[in-house]
């Protein structure tokens, strides 16, 4: 048996294709597509024979390296800047993976190609496989690097801090709503097809930079499913292609999909690539160099362009949108310098910026210290606690910001904010892009278009909401990111373990409260909210407050 | 250029971020605090996979952030008709000021989350045991090419074969990808979920290792007619009943639990195990034929040591659930007075089949009083009543 070729096993296992003859299989999840019946090949050629061996001898090498990371001391030569920013992101990206998994099911039913299906269901078992050994990897970090805090109660952070909130939508969007729109479009044409690779190729090239060879080991393993992955979507992007009908729901999943992934994993692979990151060197790639060539040159020119032929809408405006926000509106600098801000609300630690870090932002980014140097200077002189409060409630020139109610990252880029009432409630949105998407994708009709399979939007947005008027203590205390001596808090504005150099929950509660903005923005009269969004609009670059009107 | 430039390479710095390398609150604080392990130690199961899938009743302060068109969010508890205790507690309101809800919560805040694989599959577990089972059928069957095995079969035996051994190879597919697959978006935790996968995979595993050997079976077997199974499948008189109630597994309205009930309850004792164990596995060895028995015999095992392990721990605490029992009995009850007829006549149209090899297999009616058996152990093992339908 085993001298029969795969290609020839993987023709006779076509034989198992189940045409229903007496019962059609429920159909469970609905979608506004049409898919025409058509023959169609399986395009991952898998067969579970050759699959369990190959995947289980990619194992070996990752359990092997895993023992000799340990054995060989890796983590005596981790930078602990890296580290930290794997607290909130191996929080985050098993629920993706797995969801990538819960998302198969919405495929069989309305891909009416049985040969489709066995992709399908090798696709689920690689991302149960991603999942679990993507919680084992930080397993390990929590057992044998220097803070566990953050690892311990990783589940728990994720679950109640608004990055993982943000993080949810690369999984949730996989999963719910329309079964194309989800498990196909947002999945795997935009999230596996175009953003793997800064996910499982760039962030392990900076975490072996930063002395972490152990990441890379596990995500180059995942990423050598990933291209399996995108022949499926393929596959399936196609078929919805050959019909008509389905073109005006593929350009408006493209323009959500494309525009919420960017929102998404640009803000928070390129703080974890530019800002978690020791290593200066000139040569080493910027997020933004290593986005123009993956994104842009390798999904964008020669994946989706080509595309146009056969009929797909291609959302140029809004690739160019992308770029335009990285490359001119400093979105990646926006984000990480909120994150900064807002250190006290996570569970890792946020390392100061250095002049080497300055040279090098202002080498890669032209302008960079002008906007954000000044911030971080005083970001690094407020880490250690000396009588003053967290930077968030200190005057360094930046107007904490209101929050996306779409991708749910702060509207940053400020000029960019759009403001209305939508469902009886006045949101903010970081782009109109955004705003469209609450108001016109998310929605049962689409230009006039019966859409009844759309999803919706849900869930308690702004996470600001749920802590108005309380102390920052209390919140810090209710979302448990607290030591164990009860109140040494898990963030950090540095990464000093000193003890007495530590910020304590004591230190919150001279603080202010917090207050919601949004819970605000809804008080406010008709006239206020004008002059706020007027005023909003003139703030930034890097959350300052609007010049004065002369 | 041939001049060897220079490469850049990132510099390696110690910087003593190893555990133990200081003192400090949390530093020896090494395993998850956010969820109670099932026995005194935490798994390294479970730390691979508890809490993965998120809860408003636990953590998950903003609650689900997409829903259906109709409203459904995340998991609904409501894909199933069983109950765990506290699932009609209500979920707590989050809202201006509220806190994230988690302090005080009692947890775990309904049964679903006790659930625990005794098998405990994860990643390294299902690629080894996947990994290993196809080395040792491929073993199998090479030393049985090598040794001309395949010549001792009698003309009727490779009849048997190639039409009846090869017609299971559809149910074992439509089961693993369109039971097991398909329910594994729907189970309220994530042990479910994984456990429900795994289930899903030994199927298209065991589909495949049946179409393979058919495969090789073809190209050893001078006549071996590979194409025989779908005809057979598709319209031998003994196959139709079964096939039909295979197919009506996939058809049941959104309720994963009576899916995965009647298919590792009913039908795997009934008519899974009766054509495996008590037809095929009794009758190949008389017939000559020792290898046909390893690779059914890979799939009986995935069901009965496995599978059936992991599906009575996920039922049996809900008929002795300490708020739903009464509740959840009747509804598994139901599924099975509804399932059990469809079994048995599915069971019953396969007995031609028992005549068909040159060496008889024990009677059918044996084979089918040991398949009643077996089934009644496993429903009293749920802590159910033995359905009175089975004595029809
Ligand atoms: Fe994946
Ligand atoms: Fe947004």
């Amino acid at each position: 048996m085993s001298r029969q070729s795969v290609a020839k096993a993987h023709q006779k296992i076509q034989e198992l294709s189940w045409e229903p003859l007496y019962h059609e299989p429920v159909a469970q999840y609905g979608t506004d597509y049409t898919f025409q019946k058509a023959q169609k090949k399986d395009p991952l050629k898998q067969v579970l024979r050759s699959y369990f061996p190959m995947q289980e001898e990619k194992d070996h090498r990752v359990y092997g390296a895993s023992d000799g990371a340990i054995r060989g001391n890796m983590f005596r030569q981790v930078q602990e800047r890296w580290l930290e920013w794997q607290k909130l992101f191996l929080s985050i990206i098993p629920l993706p993976e797995i969801s990538a998994a819960r998302a198969m099911p919405l495929l069989f039913r309305n891909v009416p190609n049985p040969e489709l299906h066995n992709g399908q269901a090798i696709q689920m078992i690689d991302e149960v496989r991603h999942s679990t050994i993507q919680q084992n990897l930080k397993r390990l970090y929590m057992n044998n690097y220097i803070d566990p805090a953050g690892f311990i109660n990783s589940l728990r952070n994720f679950q109640n801090d608004y990055c993982g909130t943000i993080g949810r939508q690369f999984a949730e969007g996989f999963i719910t709503g329309d079964a194309i729109t989800a498990a196909s479009i947002y999945l795997t044409i935009v999230a596996e097809t175009a953003f793997t690779n800064t996910l499982f190729v760039a962030m392990p090239a900076e975490a072996a930079a930063n002395g972490d060879y152990l990441l890379p080991t596990v995500f180059h393993s995942v990423q050598s499913d990933e291209s399996r992955h995108i022949s499926n979507g393929y596959a399936t992007l196609l078929m919805a292609l050959s019909d008509e009908s389905n073109h005006q729901l593929l350009e408006r999943d493209l323009r959500y999909a494309w525009w919420n992934n960017h929102r998404v994993v640009d803000a928070a692979i390129g703080t974890f690539i530019e800002y978690g990151t020791k290593d200066r060197r000139k040569e080493r790639e910027s997020y933004a160099e290593m986005w123009r060539r993956w994104i842009y040159d390798d999904y964008y020119r020669s994946y989706l362009v080509p595309l146009e032929k056969y009929g797909l809408v291609i959302p140029h405006d809004l690739i160019e949108e992308a770029w335009n926000q990285i490359w001119n509106k400093g979105y990646v600098h926006e984000v990480a310098q909120f994150f900064a801000t807002g250190w006290l609300a996570n569970y890792w630690r946020i390392d100061s910026m250095t002049d080497e870090d300055f040279e090098w932002f202002e080498f890669k980014y032209p302008g960079w210290y002008d906007r954000y140097g000044k911030w971080w200077e005083n970001y690094n002189r407020l880490s250690t606690p000396n009588g003053h409060h967290p930077i968030v409630a200190e005057a360094v020139d930046y107007v904490y910001p209101h929050r996306c109610w779409v991708c749910m990252v702060p509207c940053l880029v400020r000029e960019d904010m759009v403001m209305d009432k939508v469902d009886g409630q006045w949101r903010t949105y970081c782009h109109e892009m955004c705003a469209w998407t609450d108001t016109t994708a998310f929605r049962p009709t689409y230009e006039g278009r019966e859409t009844p399979n759309m999803g919706r939007l849900t869930g308690k947005r702004e996470w600001e909401t749920l802590y108005h008027g309380w102390n920052w203590a209390d919140v810090v205390e209710d979302m448990g990111y607290v030591r164990d001596d009860g109140k040494t808090m898990t963030a950090q504005p540095s990464l000093n373990l000193d003890p007495k150099k530590m910020w304590t929950t004591d230190h919150l509660r001279r603080m202010g409260p917090l207050l919601s903005p949004n819970v605000i923005l809804n008080e406010m009269s008709d006239d206020e909210r004008k002059a706020f969004h007027a005023d909003y609009i003139k703030q930034g670059p890097a959350g300052r407050p609007a010049p004065a009107d002369k | 250029m041939t001049s060897a430039k220079e490469r850049s390479v990132p510099r390696v710095n110690f910087t003593d971020a190893e555990a133990g390398a200081k003192e400090f609150p949390d530093s020896t604080a090494r395993r998850y605090n956010y969820y109670t392990p099932q026995k005194r130690k935490q798994t390294h199961y479970e730390d691979v996979t508890v809490e993965v899938q998120p809860d408003p009743r636990h953590y998950l302060s903003q609650g689900w952030i997409y829903g259906f068109a109709n409203g459904e969010v995340g998991y609904p508890l409501t894909w199933t008709k069983l109950k765990a205790w506290g699932q009609d507690k209500p979920e707590p309101e989050r809202g201006p000021g509220t806190g994230g809800g988690g302090k005080g919560l009692d947890w775990p805040a309904h049964g679903w989350h006790e659930f625990r694989d005794p098998n405990e599959e994860w990643e390294m577990t299902l690629y080894r045991y996947g990994a290993n089972v196809v080395r040792q059928l491929n073993a199998n069957i090479d030393f049985a090419r090598e040794a001309k095995a395949f010549d001792q079969w009698n003309p009727n035996w490779v009849h048997f074969v190639e039409h009846h051994v090869g017609a299971w190879m559809h149910i074992e597919h439509i089961l693993g990808l369109y039971v097991f697959s398909h329910a594994n978006r729907s189970g309220p935790t994530n042990m479910h979920n994984t456990a429900i996968v795994a289930n899903g995979m030994h199927k298209i595993r065991f589909a495949q290792d049946l179409a393979l050997y058919n495969l090789t079976l073809s190209e050893e077997i001078e006549d071996f007619d590979g194409a025989a199974h779908i005809e057979t499948w598709n319209s031998d008189n003994a196959w139709q009943p079964v096939r039909k109630l295979v197919e009506a597994l996939p058809a049941i309205e959104n309720d994963w639990g009576e899916s995965i009930f009647a298919t590792n309850v009913v039908f795997e004792p009934l008519v899974g195990e009766l054509f495996r164990s008590n037809l095929v596995q009794q009758a190949a060895a008389g017939n000559g034929d020792f290898v046909t028995p390893t690779v059914v015999g890979a799939g009986e095992h995935d069901y009965s040591q496995r599978d059936l392990r992991m599906t009575i721990a996920m039922f049996e605490p809900r008929a002795s659930d300490k708020e739903f029992a009464e509740h959840n009995k009747e509804i598994m009850q139901g599924w099975l007075s509804k399932w059990v007829p469809q079994a048995l006549e599915a069971a019953r149209a396969l007995q031609p089949l028992w005549s068909q090899p040159d060496f008889k297999p024990p009677r059918f009616e044996d084979g089918l009083d040991r398949a009643k058996a077996r089934f009644s152990g496993i429903v009293s093992d749920l802590g159910l009543q033995v359905p009175k339908e089975l004595n029809q």
